[in-house]
């Protein structure tokens, strides 16, 4: 069965982007979800669905408590790092569509600031990695080597690709700089008031090759939260809503080992994007906007590539000339993304996609009626979602 | 700079093998023994034909440069010393993929395919660790 058109989005919330100080994760999920249940206008009771990404800050069950979600009937949690909001419109989407829950809320937050900044993960002893395969190569082959972080390990990726083809600093910085074009002005950005020029981003300081201290997201505090249920139920509620029309997780090969992938500039997208485009009865042409998870600006690059935006090694030349500004061929970022709003692990680029489908967003794409979102996580895994209104 | 040590591997299970081997001054993979298939990192089986044995096999140590980063940022506080410094992947002749560095070179003569060899360093009592120079 596909899953075209089964559910909508009917609700989303938010907590501001900070920098400290900390506030309790749980707190931040809880004020986003509320914010976002009462967008919706679904009572409280009624959700039955709670779908996580990634269980590393938050207990899912502490959740339900604190909404007082008293009759959950479907739960899980999809660990794919910053690949997983996007994935969850998957979960979501099938749990409403085959009835398994009637209500999903979908939460996440994090202080990413006050908590788990880079100089804190970086310790290869430190509680962020999970006694798995992944952190496995962390451990025994990547940190002694002096490899921590995930700057490095998709800056490998990125190198070689960028040799290959060529990539300019100048081209590079198309993404930073749209970015942070568009959240000027946008009181949820925590970059709105600080304009940012070639010459500033040239002389920014090299953090890991090819990127530099701008082509890094922000570290920021905060949490998103989204509600989805089926078109027959979201006709009743507040908000126009905004339909998952394709959707697709997909997993660079191998997936916990950057190395030796055949390809190394395989990426979780590569693969599935058109899955999610062909459910949607779309193409990457037709969308008038796309959120792109931009971790770091390379890593966006490459995925307009993968997503079919472009061919590969085309990128540098598809995000010249303004085509990727707000009124440009391919509007991308409109919020000013992970760069530049802050880091919510993406949750943010589907909440800005529901805000410019449904016409309140700061940074408005006229006329807009569908838009792709992706997501990027762990060692590359991907995700997509074609969102419509 | 910094008294803190750069982080060890861990010297247990496959991957401890993997470094016992280095101790004793040879770079070995597994390579599976159903379809011939070298393995990078250690694994209980072949992802090409699922065969769960294997040997250890002496890699000839010569291979080339498949991409790098030179990291500005020390990330770790043992690593304060170094920067900048590249992390570099390596392609052996046998065909499984290694990180690494390379030693006694500058960073401006790396480039994609370079020439590469194993050396052995010796980095604590007990771990030596597989790194590489221009050949």
């Amino acid at each position: 069965m596909s899953l075209k058109d089964k559910a909508c989005i009917v609700g989303i919330g938010e907590t501001p982007n900070t920098r400290g100080p900390g506030r309790p994760v749980i707190d931040m999920v809880v004020d986003a979800s509320l914010n976002a249940i009462a967008d919706s206008g679904v009572k409280r009771s009624a959700i039955d669905g709670l779908i996580f990404s990634s269980s590393r800050y938050i207990f899912q069950e502490s959740v339900a408590v604190h909404l007082g979600l008293k009759d959950l009937r479907y739960t899980s949690i999809i660990e794919i790092g910053g690949a997983a909001p996007v994935s969850t419109l998957q979960s979501a989407a099938m749990a409403v569509a085959t009835g398994q829950a009637n209500y999903v809320l979908i939460p996440f937050g994090c202080n990413g600031y006050s908590e788990a900044r880079t100089s804190v993960r970086a310790r290869p002893e430190s509680q962020f990695y999970a006694d798995n395969q992944m952190s496995q190569a962390v451990k025994n082959y990547l940190a002694p080597n002096g490899a921590f972080v995930p700057v490095q390990y998709y800056s490998w990726i990125a190198n070689r690709h960028r040799l290959l083809y060529g990539t300019t600093q100048e081209e590079i910085a198309q993404i930073p700089l749209n970015s942070r074009a568009n959240a000027q002005g946008n009181p949820r950005a925590y970059m709105r008031d600080r304009p940012l020029t070639m010459e500033a981003y040239l002389a920014s300081p090299m953090i890991s090759e090819p990127h530099r201290m701008f082509d890094c997201c922000l570290e920021t505090d905060g949490a998103a939260a989204l509600i989805v249920t089926t078109p027959e139920r979201a006709r009743d509620l507040k908000q126009r809503p905004v339909f998952v029309s394709g959707v697709a997780e997909g997993h660079p090969y191998p997936a916990d080992d950057i190395m030796n992938r055949s390809d190394i500039l395989d990426l979780g997208l590569t693969h599935i994007a058109h899955r999610a485009f062909e459910m949607a009865g779309a193409t990457p042409a037709d969308m008038d906007f796309a959120q792109i998870y931009d971790c770091f600006t390379y890593v966006a690059l490459m995925q307009l590539e993968a997503a079919g935006f472009c061919k590969r090694g085309e990128a540098r030349h598809f995000v010249m000339n303004g085509n990727i500004a707000i009124d440009g061929k391919l509007p991308v970022n409109t919020h000013g993304g992970l760069h530049s709003e802050g880091h919510v692990w993406g949750l943010n680029h589907i909440v800005e996609a529901v805000r410019q489908l449904r016409g309140t967003a700061h940074r408005q794409v006229k006329d807009c009626e569908i838009g792709a979102v992706t997501g990027w996580g762990d060692f590359g895994d991907g995700s997509i979602a074609i969102l419509r209104r | 700079m910094s008294d803190t040590p750069k982080p060890l591997p861990r010297r247990d299970g496959l991957n401890g093998e993997f470094y016992e081997h280095c101790a004793r001054g040879e770079l070995r993979f597994q390579r599976c023994a159903g379809c011939q298939t070298w393995r990078h990192m250690p694994r209980y089986s072949c992802a090409e034909c699922g065969s769960r044995d294997w040997t250890w096999e002496k890699s000839s140590g010569r291979g080339k440069l498949y991409s790098w980063t030179v990291s500005h940022r020390a990330f770790h506080p043992g690593f304060a010393g170094d920067v900048p410094y590249a992390v570099a992947i390596v392609e052996l002749e046998e065909g499984p993929r290694i990180v690494s560095q390379i030693v006694d070179a500058k960073l401006d003569a790396l480039r994609l395919d370079l020439p590469l060899e194993i050396v052995f360093e010796k980095v604590a009592d007990d771990v030596t660790m597989p790194k590489f120079r221009i050949r």
